[in-house]
């Protein structure tokens, strides 16, 4: 027997998902195609030229050394972000579970730099480490410290590390408490009675039933990593000094928009769009399903 | 092994009180049962004893030693909970050896204690599996198993049978009892089922709103309730509860007018007779205006009113009976078994 519903055709339905296929359709599928199809095309800066020459960009880009050195260095950045701000994250959230009194007021505070804009983040960062003007640079002289991430390389990483970091720890914090206070009270009680400490309770009990929101944020935060941090990049540092900050996506715009390479960017960009997708597929497929516990 | 003293307990959550100071001394050994309705926080006191909740005032001592301040994990106890709180990413057999771990204790040791328990729970079969692959009369094994390998001086049970279905709890509890025996450890049971409670403890100490109502064996507290509270609480078909005046001549006056031997008092009480001690009797002093009747096949309760008044009455009568509804019946019943209740205090008139 045929046991389902049955309801008579209506143009409702389609109705009601027209908002959101329109907006896929218009922001998604629509300039993504148009790069696909940019990053087949050679163009001169002004426009007035195009020649349609396959994958002559991908192949150049695969070949440029400079390349894969942004792959390589996008690759470090997205590791050092999601490392910092999840492990900062889940410290807070550690400690924002045992609190009793007060604990909206904690974790309120907690979210608000979520809501800072990326630009205004980096501006931030920017301001208290200014070589000559920032607190913290004047702080870090005090202690011997020579800071100026306009000239050194790898303090401009740090910088930028610190403030796609520092951005993104409020989202895993939301996750990690969420995951956090899932856990039944009892199971962490009946392990304190079996003899385990706070931190032994924590790597043997809490971690474990955490991972699927660790493998989950640790998708999440490479893909914030690879995509969102072009604000943050472009208010500090502007991938330099000498490229030394230049990710991935800073160099799609910065060899598109600066360099007026629109198919090389193009391709760059289709190339990232690949990643992204494939990490989603990641994400969906193993890790969405691997609730193991 | 070990005994346990409760002295003056008080526990308040800011301004309210929950535990009034209760006070009770339990023997090394023994398997005492706390018993009560929900929220008289008997919940509450186990958690003090184990340590999860901290003491506002009075002491805790385990085996001669005040534990007050000592964490859960120094107290030398373990505990089944309600919800057996298992460790979900771990097998069985870690659940049980994860204490031991910590405990530092020696691999050989550890599989031997954990094969043992299995044994004795006969979950040997399930040691590599998850929780959540057992049902829950396993999962309620396991906890216990976790419970039995630390080899602790002192069992804590909060609730550990009520996620049971009645067939299995009834079996479960047997188990317990028998383990308990077993194994000698002194034992606190937290429930609020009375029949588990009555089935299963040495000693039980009834709560009420914070206070313990009494502290006695199961027949002591079924044959010499303190209060009126631990007289309804206990036994089942609830104990049936008559107003009555007091008279000069040691007899109680009931509202319809008759008259029942009673205690020498004055003023209200309350007279308290259980169903099962109410016998059919042609002068008996109790005349009940039958409403209902339940055939239960071993027995027969018939639900009325005491004639005259709108007090409620149930007897209870050993077989069947065909007694139609709206008949009025005359039962009398044993003068000692008759309980006498100051109306005001609820406490007993001796």
């Amino acid at each position: 027997m045929l046991k389902r519903v049955h309801f008579p055709t209506s143009y409702l339905p389609y109705l009601l998902v027209a908002p959101q296929i329109i907006i896929t359709l218009v922001f998604f599928i629509w300039p993504a195609s148009q790069a696909m199809y940019q990053s087949l095309l050679i163009e001169d800066a002004f426009g007035l030229s195009t020649e349609f020459v396959w994958f002559e960009n991908f192949q150049v880009l695969f070949e440029d050394p400079k390349y894969l050195e942004s792959f390589i260095r996008t690759m470090w950045f997205s590791g050092a972000v999601a490392l910092l701000s999840m492990g900062m994250a889940i410290i807070l959230a550690g400690f924002a579970d045992r609190v009793i009194r007060g604990a909206m007021v904690y974790r309120t505070l907690l979210i608000w730099p979520y809501a800072v804009a990326p630009v205004l983040a980096g501006a931030l960062w920017v301001f208290m480490f200014n070589p000559t003007l920032g607190i913290i640079s004047y702080f870090l002289e005090g202690f011997g410290i020579d800071w100026n991430h306009y000239l050194n390389k790898s303090q401009a990483m740090g910088l930028v590390i610190m403030a796609a970091a520092w951005k993104q720890v409020a989202y895993n914090f939301l996750f990690y408490l969420a995951a956090m206070q899932s856990i039944p009270k009892s199971v962490i009680e009946a392990a304190a009675i079996d003899g385990a400490g706070p931190l032994k309770r924590f790597w043997t009990i809490v971690f474990p039933l955490i991972s699927p929101t660790t493998f989950f944020l640790i998708v999440i935060n490479a893909v914030y990593a690879f995509f969102d941090t072009f604000g943050i990049i472009h208010a500090v540092t502007q991938g330099g000094p000498a490229g030394s900050t230049n990710i991935l996506v800073y160099k799609v715009y910065n060899d598109g928009f600066v360099g007026l390479d629109l198919g090389g960017s193009a391709a760059q960009s289709v190339i990232l769009m690949i990643l992204v997708i494939a990490m989603t597929v990641v994400q969906f497929r193993f890790v969405e399903r691997k609730v193991e516990y | 092994m070990a005994n346990i003293k409760l002295d003056n307990l008080l526990k308040s959550y800011g301004d309210t009180e929950v535990l009034h100071g209760v006070n009770g001394d339990i023997n090394d050994g023994e398997f005492v049962v706390i018993v009560g309705p929900s929220g008289c926080g008997k919940s509450t006191l186990l958690r003090m004893i184990a340590g999860l909740e901290t003491v506002t005032s009075g002491e805790v001592s385990i085996g001669g030693k005040m534990v007050n301040n000592l964490e859960p994990a120094d107290r030398d106890i373990a505990m089944v909970f309600q919800n057996y709180a298992l460790y979900p990413h771990m097998s069985v057999y870690d659940n049980m050896a994860y204490g031991l771990k910590i405990r530092g204790i020696a691999k050989s040791e550890i599989k031997r204690r954990v094969n043992e328990a299995a044994e004795i729970l006969e979950i040997g079969d399930y040691l590599k599996r998850k929780p959540r692959a057992l049902s829950g009369g396993q999962r309620q094994r396991v906890a216990m198993g976790r419970a039995i390998v630390r080899e602790p001086s002192v069992f804590l049970f909060d609730e550990p049978l009520s996620n049971l279905d009645a067939k299995l709890r009834v079996q479960m509890r047997l188990e317990i009892r028998k383990l308990q025996k077993r194994l000698g450890v002194t034992s606190i049971f937290v429930t609020h089922d009375q029949v588990e409670a009555m089935t299963l403890g040495d000693r039980l100490m009834v709560l009420n709103g914070g206070y313990v109502e009494q502290f006695g064996t199961p027949i002591e507290l079924y044959e010499n309730p303190q209060t009126v509270f631990v007289a309804g609480f206990i036994g089942s078909p609830a104990m049936n509860f008559i107003p009555a005046t007091a008279r000069d001549d040691g007899t109680v006056e009931l509202q319809n007018g008759d008259v029942v031997p009673g205690v020498a008092t004055t003023g209200t009480v309350t007279l308290g007779v259980r169903p099962e001690h109410l016998v059919p009797h042609d002068k008996g002093m109790f005349q009940i205006k039958v409403l209902m009747r339940e055939q239960l096949g071993a027995n027969t309760l018939i639900h009325g009113v005491l004639k005259g008044t709108d007090t409620e009455m149930v007897v209870s009568l050993a077989g069947t009976h065909d007694i139609s509804e709206g008949a009025e019946m005359r039962f009398s019943a044993a003068k000692k078994l008759l309980h006498f209740f100051d109306a005001t205090t609820g406490k007993r008139l001796s």
